[in-house]
C-alpha cells in the first residue's frame, strides 16, 4: 500500500501485499500448540479418564475399540466444538472492535447473543410441548432459531444505532437498551415453560457444551470454513478505516459499505456459534484484546483472536468439567474471567481520560 | 415538551417549571392507575362488587379478590414504585450520570445475587431473614459503582457507567445461575421472583418493608441540598463548605435500602428509576427538592400501570410487571440515545 515499514521487507504478489510479522506468527503457532495440548487434556478427561499419549494414539488412528468410540463420538465432538465456538466468537469480536475502533464493543453489545437466546428460547418452550417432534425440532429448530434470532436481533441494534455514521458509543448504549428488552422476553419464556423446559434453557442461556456432537460441529464448522478466508480479505478495508473515515473516503475506500459487510460477518460468526453452544459471553470481547497485546499492531488480529478464542472456551469448558464440577457450563467462567476484565479495561480508560 | 438538540449552539431554553400542575397530574395519574389496579384482574368484577368489597364487606369471593389480593398489591406496588423512582434520582444525582439505573447499574443484580444466596445456600425462607442480603448485595453493588465514579475527575461517562453495569450484571447474573442450576425447587421458585412481579405477595409482606423504604425515602430528603450542590461538581461543591464524604454516605444507604427492599419483595424491576427522573426532570427542571417527591409519584404510577398492563394483555395469565418495563422502557432508553438527550 504506502511506503514499507522500515525494516520489514513487504510480500507482494500482483494487487495484495503484506508485510511478514514474525510476532504474530509466533502468536498464532504458540497458542495452536496450546490449544492442541489443551484440547488433548480436556479429551483424556471425563468419567473414563484417558492418558494424554493414550488420545493422541487415538487421534492418530491406532487405539483401542473403546477408547476409539469415547473419543470420538463422546469426547472430540466436544472439543470440537468449543473450538470451532470460541474461534468463531474470537474473530466475531476481532472484526467488531477493528471496525468500531473501540475495544469495549463486542457482538454482546450488538444484541446477538440475547436475540438468539430469545429465539432458541421461544422455540424450546413454545414447541416443546409435542412428542417425538421435540428431539428433531431441538436439533435443528433450536440452532437454526437462535441464528436467525442473533441475526435480527444485531439488525435492529444497527439500524436503531446508525445515525450519520456509525458512533461506537451509541452502539453499545441502543445495544444495551436493546439486550434489556430481550432479556424480560427472556424471563417471560421462562415463566411460561414447565420446570424441566426452564432448567434446560437456563443452562442454555448459559452457553454450555454439555452433549455437544457432531451435528453441532459441522454448522460451525462449514460458517468458519466460508467467512473466516472473506473476514480476512475484507480486513485489509480496516487499514484504511482505520485512518479515520475522511481519509478512507479520500483513498477511495465505501466506508459505511466496508463496516456493514464486515459487521455482517461477525454477525453472522457471532450468531452461528450461539446456535451451536448457546450464549457464551465475553469470549468476543476479551480474546480480541488479549491478543492485541500479544502480537503488538493497531487492531486485534482476526487469526491470533481465532486461536486465543478456541483456548479460552476450551480451557474454560475444562476447568468448568473438572474444577467446579459437571453441572457448571462454560459460559459461566468465561463471564467470570470477562467481566473483571471489562471492569479493568473501563478503570484504565477511565483513568487514562481524567489524567 | 421540545427536543432539544445537544450540541447545537442555541440560548438555552428557559422551560418554565410548573411544579404545582406536574404534582397534579401525577396523583391525578395515580388516582386512575390505583383504581384501575382495584378494578381490574382475572377474576371480572364488577364496579359495584368493588365498591361493595371496599366500603361494606361481606365475606363474598369478589370481597375476598379485592381486599385480599388487589389492595395489597396495589399498595406493594406504590411502594415499590416509589422506592425505585427516588432511588433512580439519587443515583443520577450522586454520579451526575443521566443512564444512572438501579437496574442498569447492577444494583438490582447485587441485591438479587445475595437474596438467592440465602435462600439457596443458607436456608433462608422469609422476607425478615433475606432483606439483609438484599441490602448487603446492593450496598456492595452501589460501593462499587460510585467507586468507579470516583475514579475519574469529571464523573464516569454514560457509556463508561452502562458497560460497568453490565460487567456487574452479567458477572452477578452468571453466579446467580450457577447457584440455581441443578436445583429443581429454587431454580423454580428463582425464575418466578427474577421476572419481578407483585402478586401473590400479601399485605404482611409490605408491611414487612414499609419501615426499610421509608427510611431510605427520609434519607434521600434529607440528601437533597448536598445533591443540588453536588450537580455543580465535587469541587466546587467541596468549596461551597459542602461534606462530600458524608452526602455520598447518606446517598449510597438511601439507595441501598430502597433498592434493597424493592427486590427483596418483588424481585429486579429495571427502568423504573431511569424514567421516573427523567420525565420528571423535563416537566420540573432539575432541583431535587421537586425532583425526589415526584419521582416518587411517577414512579409508583409507573409500576402500578405497567401491572395492569401485565394483567390485561395475556388474560386470564400475567405477565410480570418486570417483563412489561422491560420491554417498554428499552424503547424508552434507546429514544433517549437517539435524541441525543444524553451526551455520549
Amino acid at each position: 500500500m504506502s511506503a514499507p515499514v522500515a525494516g520489514r521487507r513487504p510480500l507482494r504478489a500482483g494487487p495484495v501485499s503484506a508485510v511478514w510479522r514474525p510476532r504474530t506468527a509466533f502468536v498464532v503457532l504458540g497458542g495452536l500448540a496450546l490449544l492442541v495440548l489443551v484440547g488433548a487434556a480436556s479429551v483424556g478427561r471425563g468419567e473414563y479418564p484417558i492418558a494424554l499419549a493414550d488420545v493422541l494414539r487415538v487421534l492418530a488412528g491406532a487405539g483401542s475399540r473403546g477408547e476409539t468410540f469415547v473419543i470420538t463420538q463422546l469426547r472430540l465432538p466436544r472439543v470440537l466444538c468449543g473450538v470451532l465456538v470460541g474461534a468463531a466468537l474470537g474473530v466475531a469480536g476481532a472484526i467488531t472492535q477493528g471496525v468500531a475502533r473501540n475495544p469495549l464493543t463486542s457482538p454482546d453489545v450488538l444484541g446477538v447473543t440475547d436475540g438468539a437466546g430469545v429465539a432458541a428460547l421461544a422455540v424450546l418452550v413454545l414447541a416443546g410441548t409435542g412428542g417425538s417432534a421435540v428431539g428433531l425440532l431441538a436439533a435443528v429448530g433450536l440452532p437454526l432459531a437462535a441464528l436467525v434470532g442473533g441475526l435480527l436481533a444485531a439488525a435492529l441494534v444497527v439500524g436503531l444505532a446508525y445515525r450519520q455514521g456509525l458512533d461506537a458509543f451509541r452502539f453499545i448504549l441502543v445495544g444495551l437498551g436493546i439486550s434489556v428488552a430481550l432479556v424480560s422476553v427472556t424471563s417471560w419464556l421462562l415463566v411460561l415453560a414447565n420446570v424441566q423446559q426452564a432448567s434446560l434453557a437456563l443452562i442454555w442461556l448459559r452457553g454450555s457444551l454439555n452433549a455437544r456432537g457432531w451435528e453441532h460441529v459441522v454448522p460451525v464448522a462449514v460458517v468458519l470454513v466460508i467467512v473466516l478466508p472473506i473476514a480476512i480479505v475484507l480486513a485489509f478495508r480496516l487499514d484504511a478505516l482505520d485512518l479515520g473515515d475522511d481519509a478512507a473516503r479520500g483513498l477511495g475506500e465505501r466506508v459505511d459499505r466496508s463496516r456493514v459487510q464486515l459487521l455482517g460477518l461477525a454477525v453472522v460468526l457471532a450468531a452461528s456459534a450461539c446456535a451451536a453452544a448457546g450464549p457464551i459471553r465475553f469470549v468476543a470481547l476479551v480474546t480480541p484484546q488479549v491478543s492485541l497485546r500479544l502480537t503488538g499492531g493497531s487492531r486485534p488480529p482476526l487469526l491470533a483472536s481465532a486461536v486465543a478464542g478456541a483456548l479460552l472456551v476450551v480451557t474454560g469448558d475444562l476447568v468448568a468439567r473438572t474444577v467446579l464440577g459437571g453441572e457448571v457450563p462454560v459460559g459461566v467462567v468465561t463471564v467470570v474471567l470477562g467481566a473483571p476484565y471489562l471492569l479493568y479495561l473501563l478503570v484504565r480508560r477511565t483513568r487514562k481520560d481524567s489524567a | 415538551m421540545g427536543t432539544t438538540v445537544v450540541g447545537r449552539l442555541a440560548p438555552p431554553v428557559r422551560r418554565r417549571s410548573r411544579p404545582w400542575l406536574a404534582l397534579g397530574l401525577g396523583l391525578g395519574a395515580l388516582a386512575v392507575v390505583v383504581v384501575l389496579s382495584i378494578a381490574v384482574g382475572a377474576s371480572p368484577t364488577t364496579p359495584g362488587q368493588v365498591w361493595d368489597a371496599l366500603v361494606a364487606p361481606t365475606g363474598a369471593p369478589s370481597d375476598v379478590v379485592v381486599r385480599e389480593l388487589r389492595l395489597p398489591r396495589t399498595l406493594l406496588g406504590i411502594l415499590v414504585g416509589a422506592a425505585l423512582g427516588v432511588a433512580g434520582v439519587l443515583m443520577q444525582g450522586h454520579t451526575r450520570n443521566p443512564l444512572a439505573d438501579p437496574g442498569l447499574l447492577g444494583i438490582s443484580g447485587g441485591a438479587a445475587f445475595c437474596v438467592v444466596l440465602s435462600t439457596t445456600v443458607l436456608g433462608v425462607t422469609d422476607v425478615f431473614g433475606y432483606v439483609w442480603f438484599a441490602f448487603a448485595g446492593a450496598a456492595l453493588a452501589a460501593l462499587l459503582v460510585f467507586t468507579l465514579g470516583a475514579a475519574s475527575r469529571g464523573g464516569p461517562t454514560p457509556v463508561t457507567l452502562a458497560l460497568a453495569g453490565l460487567a456487574v450484571s452479567e458477572l452477578l447474573l452468571a453466579l446467580t445461575s450457577a447457584m440455581v442450576l441443578g436445583e429443581g425447587p429454587s431454580l423454580d421458585a428463582y425464575r418466578f421472583w427474577a421476572a419481578g412481579a407483585l402478586d401473590d405477595r400479601g399485605a404482611a409482606l409490605t408491611l414487612q418493608v414499609l419501615p426499610f423504604v421509608l427510611l431510605g425515602l427520609v434519607l434521600a430528603i434529607a440528601n437533597v441540598r448536598a445533591l443540588d450542590v453536588l450537580a455543580l461538581g465535587e469541587d466546587s461543591a467541596r468549596g461551597l463548605g459542602q461534606d462530600v464524604t458524608r452526602a455520598r454516605l447518606v446517598g449510597l444507604v438511601a439507595v441501598t435500602l430502597l433498592t434493597g427492599a424493592s427486590v427483596a419483595v418483588a424481585g429486579p424491576i429495571g427502568f423504573v428509576g431511569l424514567v421516573a427522573p427523567h420525565v420528571v426532570r423535563s416537566l420540573v427542571g432539575p432541583a431535587h427538592g421537586r425532583l425526589i417527591p415526584l419521582a416518587a409519584l411517577v414512579g409508583a404510577v409507573l409500576v402500578l400501570a405497567a401491572d395492569v398492563v401485565g394483567r390485561l394483555v395475556v388474560r386470564p395469565a400475567e405477565l410480570a410487571v418486570g417483563i412489561v418495563l422491560g420491554i417498554v422502557g428499552a424503547p424508552f432508553f434507546v429514544a433517549l440515545i437517539r435524541r441525543r438527550m444524553v451526551k455520549l
